[in-house]
């Protein structure tokens, strides 16, 4: 039973809020809400049972209980108009009682008026129902920091006039891609972090792409999110980094690997061509047995003219290095402005070496030593020059 | 909502500034009084005064009782305050949106959107 309310906590918390802020316009009041109509269910559910439609009577008990507390206060006077009917019996509600705005909520934190340290605290609390706690020592952040930028944000909304709904079409690409960039960069956080995010970025693109249905992206940044995070396990092996063709298949989660494949044919069908479809396309041609190294490269040259970034160039040195040899790839890396990072030294180091060039492989290992801090990556690098003799 | 927009022009070039104005094509100083009179015409928008260039600015302090007056504006003169203008717009999007169709934010310059105390 703990685990089902654990589950059911997951599950609907976001709905819940969501729905909670789209009828009540003020965070702090639902969340407070949200809070206590989770308590009455721990204490109930265990005995009397789960409800037929639990976000339903979520819902609804957190809105009775926020009327209840509006006519406490009368600071709230105002917002009491907004929920007529005055109360509401749960076990009538069904989940089309009420409007499902959790795109909504979605929108109005990943807004760009808010900074983006600002949209991933405010999602992950709203949407994910993570603690402010859970949310600063996933950041390294002392707590009362985060508080406090939590606090800013939802009071920035409220003062600013952040608007809570889907933005119209001329302004939805620009917001589409704020809030991919949102919950990726929770995903890259989690994923250099431990499990506990990468899972919550899924399950927010998850709900992003049944929000969404026609837009290809969310399939795209979905599809990319499962197919890295299937590999995460097999990405070391006692404290060493390995490689992505050293690595041991077995230990890549082929569920993952399978839901990102079919997230990806969806964005496919839909003629997606956005930058997380091409990553997640190259992501899959990773997963394959043999590597069509020609075709990551074409992917990398396409995502290289759409985002400009001289690290998609790196990387397509490293795919064009495979198709076409060291040489071809080394051309590239020569031209790319990017002394201060360190991938950029342990390729070059990599396809030097492999043409037998091994005193300028040594000086570019030894660019990449000064660079790493990582204790894995340090080690693969050390390695790498003990290879070298 | 009700938001001032405080305009400031960085380096646009303006009338104020007429060598800079001078490079400016025709067509390009018209399209600047163009944009600013559709600004004006928004409903929703209340015009505000323009101001002098910010080398015109004197700026004043009270310390112990005695007013010590500088030459020159209270911020960075690249980041002085050219203008403002009131706006009564449904949200912030609306806000930001007026915000990008002023001259100044695409030509040097920025515009800060502050929503109005209401007490």
């Amino acid at each position: 039973m703990v685990n089902d309310l654990e589950a059911v906590y997951r599950d609907h918390w976001g709905r819940v809020v969501a729905t909670l802020i789209g009828l009540l316009r003020d965070f702090d009041l639902a969340e407070e809400a949200a809070q206590e109509a989770f308590a009455l269910a721990a204490e109930r559910w265990p005995d009397g049972g789960v409800p037929e439609h639990p976000a339903a009577w979520l819902i609804a008990t957190g809105r009775n209980r926020a009327i209840d507390r509006i006519r406490r206060d009368r600071r709230y006077e105002a917002k009491l108009k907004l929920l007529e009917p005055a109360h509401l019996v749960e076990d009538d509600m069904d989940e089309t009682s009420f409007p499902d705005e959790r795109l909504e909520l979605l929108f109005t934190c990943c807004h760009p008026a808010l900074s983006l340290e600002a949209q991933v605290a405010l999602t992950l609390r709203t949407l994910g129902g993570l603690t402010t706690e859970q949310i600063a020592q996933a950041f390294l952040v002392p707590e009362p920091t985060m508080a406090q930028r939590l606090v800013r944000a939802k009071r920035k909304i409220a003062a600013a006039g952040i608007p809570f709904r889907v933005p119209p079409p001329h302004l939805l690409p620009d917001r589409l891609s704020a809030v991919l960039a949102t919950i990726y960069l929770i995903f890259n956080q989690g994923y250099t972090s431990g499990g506990m995010l990468a899972g919550e970025a899924i399950r927010l693109g998850t709900a992003l792409t049944v929000l969404m249905p026609d837009e290809p992206e969310p399939l795209g940044l979905l599809a990319l999110m499962l197919l890295q995070d299937a590999r995460r396990d097999a990405r070391f092996d006692d404290g060493r980094l390995v490689l992505l063709a050293d690595q041991d298949r077995s230990r890549w989660d082929s569920r993952e690997i399978a839901a990102g494949r079919a997230a990806l044919d969806r964005a496919v069908a839909l003629q997606g061509d956005g930058p997380y479809m091409l990553q997640a396309a190259i992501a899959a041609l990773h997963t394959e047995p043999r590597r069509d190294w020609g075709r990551i490269a074409a992917l990398y040259s396409d995502l290289a003219s759409l985002t400009g970034s001289p690290v998609v160039e790196l990387n397509r040195a490293v795919a064009v290095a495979e198709s076409e040899g060291p040489e071809a790839g080394l051309r590239i890396t020569d031209g790319l402005d990017l002394d201060g990072y360190r991938y950029l030294h342990t390729t070059r180091g990599e396809l030097l070496r492999r043409l037998g060039r091994t005193a300028e492989a040594r000086e570019a290992y030894l660019r990449a030593l000064q660079l790493v801090n990582d204790p894995p990556e340090r080690r693969f690098v050390e390695e790498r020059l003990a290879e070298l003799g | 909502m009700k938001y001032v927009l405080l305009i400031h022009q960085g380096t646009t070039p303006t009338p104020a500034t007429p060598e800079e104005w001078a490079k400016l094509s025709p067509e390009e100083q018209q399209q600047v009084y163009a944009d600013y009179q559709a600004i004006n015409q928004t409903p929703g928008v209340t015009p505000g005064t323009g101001l002098q260039l910010p080398e015109t600015a004197t700026t004043v302090r009270v310390q112990d009782g005695r007013t010590l007056t500088t030459d020159g504006p209270f911020a960075e003169t690249k980041e002085a305050l050219g203008g403002w203008l009131t706006y009564e717009a449904d949200d912030l999007d609306a806000a930001i949106e007026l915000a990008s169709r002023i001259p100044a934010a695409r030509m040097g310059g920025a515009v800060e959107i502050r929503p109005v105390a209401e007490w």
